[in-house]
């Protein structure tokens, strides 16, 4: 009877939850799903990494390129992130050119590396002028269950510490770059962004780490993404009702919080991964 | 028949852009019913940022987009060169979003709306001169709205100075860029976009700043409908 009720009702199911301070899932309502992550998932790739929030699955493939610095900025190389959301994370994806939610992810993991300086690009920079990396990261959904957001940027932050950058030293008889393979360096991460998404219900309740049902009867998503000076590097709300200044403050808070809580769990695979090698 | 209506706003900029702390938008101005085909047009000009919007609806809708008991809406931003990115892609999301809120969608079950933005020069404050745009052209289009919205940028200087409504110049100098579309029922932040990092006390300053700024956007909107129907008698 309730599985009928959920289907016919799905606002009038979620809201007689609320009522409780409750969700479908058991959940609280300022509780993340458990979070797991696994590094160098991808033997191919430079860098990788795999994160599960409760069901949305999400892997990060790094691919490093030497590449000529764009001329407005020849000391310094770039990242180029791309999110993909197949046809088969959801039913609501289909197969053709990325649509919107895909191309305003990848802008919104765009923006948030240059926000948060993530990476001091002048590091990737091998040669002025000549010669620098480019860091292709290819994030794909496999599994979509809400909060794409904060799994994009755990993903592409646990893979960017896995990521090791062979040594490169320019010939100068011959002028041409040759790779070390042997001598292998990690890349330096100056900050780790982690990025809390809410999901505003009715105007008035505010939930932490949406389901995908939860995100399409919701009236406004917001995502915070602080770094581990309490700073913020974006306040992403795309709309939606309003939002009073309470409740955003409370919002930020909460982004703090999961902001020591994520830090941990890649400080402690990133730990483990180097004690088993 | 269409109606030329034009309207300039009364707030100038007198101190020189680049030294002091700017809390005062650029001279701004809007003009209504200027193209013929679309059911509502509207520019809006912020400084030098100029932006056509031109709405369609209620229009039908295709099959596979129609929603059995809402409209419809879909935005396009144009930029001035070249074809539309991913960035353009983000900022049709943000001006979607808002529209969708402001709607009444309810009343044109299974229509189409469509909201055309062309950017004819870019000089800073980008996405809220889109939202405003956007506002006017669909008050102009006549759509049933709940309430009406408009969009204002703010820029954190190196030094920490809050600058309002930056030019492009100002933009790059920047630490942070911080965009908000407030509504005009209640003065709550209905979107928020940001580039940069900044501080919780930061956010604060700016979305109250934004606040202020957005109730001289919204009497230049009352002003600018009250001039233009009142030649109607």
């Amino acid at each position: 009877m309730a599985a009928g009720f959920k289907t016919a009702e799905p606002l009038e199911y979620h809201r007689s939850f609320l009522k409780e301070n409750c969700r479908p899932d058991g959940r609280e309502l300022g509780e993340f799903r458990p979070t797991t992550l696994n590094t160098s998932s991808i033997s191919t790739a430079d860098g990788s990494a795999l994160v599960k929030i409760g069901n949305t699955t999400v892997i990060c493939g790094i691919k490093a390129e030497l590449t000529v610095p764009p001329s407005d900025a020849p000391n310094r190389g770039y990242i180029v992130p791309n999110v993909d959301l197949p046809p088969l994370c959801s039913s609501k994806f289909r197969p053709g050119p990325p649509g919107e939610q895909a191309q305003a992810a990848s802008q919104f993991i765009a923006d948030v590396i240059e926000s948060s300086d993530l990476i001091n690009m002048e590091e990737l920079c091998i040669e002025k002028s000549k010669l620098c990396w480019v860091l292709y990261c290819d994030i794909m959904c496999l599994d979509y269950d809400g909060n794409l957001l904060d799994a994009c940027i755990i993903v592409l932050l646990a893979a960017l510490k896995n990521a090791q950058l062979p040594e490169v030293t320019i010939n100068k008889e011959t002028d041409l770059a040759e790779a070390d393979i042997q001598k292998k360096k990690p890349l330096k991460i100056h900050r780790h962004p982690v990025g809390s998404s809410f999901a505003v219900f009715d105007d008035s309740v505010i939930l932490v780490d949406p389901t995908a049902e939860e995100e399409s009867l919701s009236t406004a998503l917001l995502t915070v993404v602080t770094d581990e000076e309490d700073r913020l590097c974006a306040v992403h709300k795309p709309g939606g009702t309003s939002l009073s200044g309470e409740k955003l403050q409370h919002c930020i808070n909460r982004a703090i919080t999961r902001n020591k809580e994520i830090r941990k769990l890649v400080d402690k695979v990133t730990e483990s991964t180097k004690t088993a090698k | 028949m269409t109606r030329m209506s034009a309207t300039r706003g009364l707030c100038m900029r007198t101190m020189m852009e680049l030294d002091q702390s700017c809390s005062v938008l650029r001279e701004y101005g809007s003009e209504q019913s200027l193209l013929s085909k679309p059911d509502g047009s509207s520019t809006f000009v912020q400084g030098d940022t100029s932006i056509l919007a031109g709405v369609y609806g209620p229009a039908e809708v295709k099959v596979s987009k129609e929603i059995y008991d809402r409209a419809t809406v879909e935005v396009l931003i144009q930029p001035k060169m070249g074809l539309p990115g991913v960035r353009e892609r983000a900022r049709e999301q943000c001006v979607r979003e808002t529209c969708e809120a402001a709607l009444l969608l309810t009343l044109h079950p299974r229509s189409s709306v469509t909201v055309v933005l062309q950017v004819i020069h870019d000089d800073g404050s980008l996405l809220s001169c889109c939202l405003n745009a956007a506002c006017m052209a669909l008050m102009d289009a006549g759509l049933p709205m709940s309430h009406l919205f408009c969009g204002v940028t703010c820029a954190i200087s190196k030094e920490g100075q809050i600058i309002i409504d930056p030019t492009a110049r100002q933009e790059k100098e920047c630490r942070a860029l911080l965009t908000f579309a407030i509504d005009s029922a209640e003065c709550n932040v209905l979107i928020s976009s940001t580039t940069g990092s900044f501080s919780v006390q930061e956010l604060q300053q700016c979305i109250a700043i934004s606040q202020k700024a957005s109730e001289q956007i919204f009497q230049f909107y009352r002003d600018s409908v009250k001039r233009r129907y009142s030649k109607i008698q």
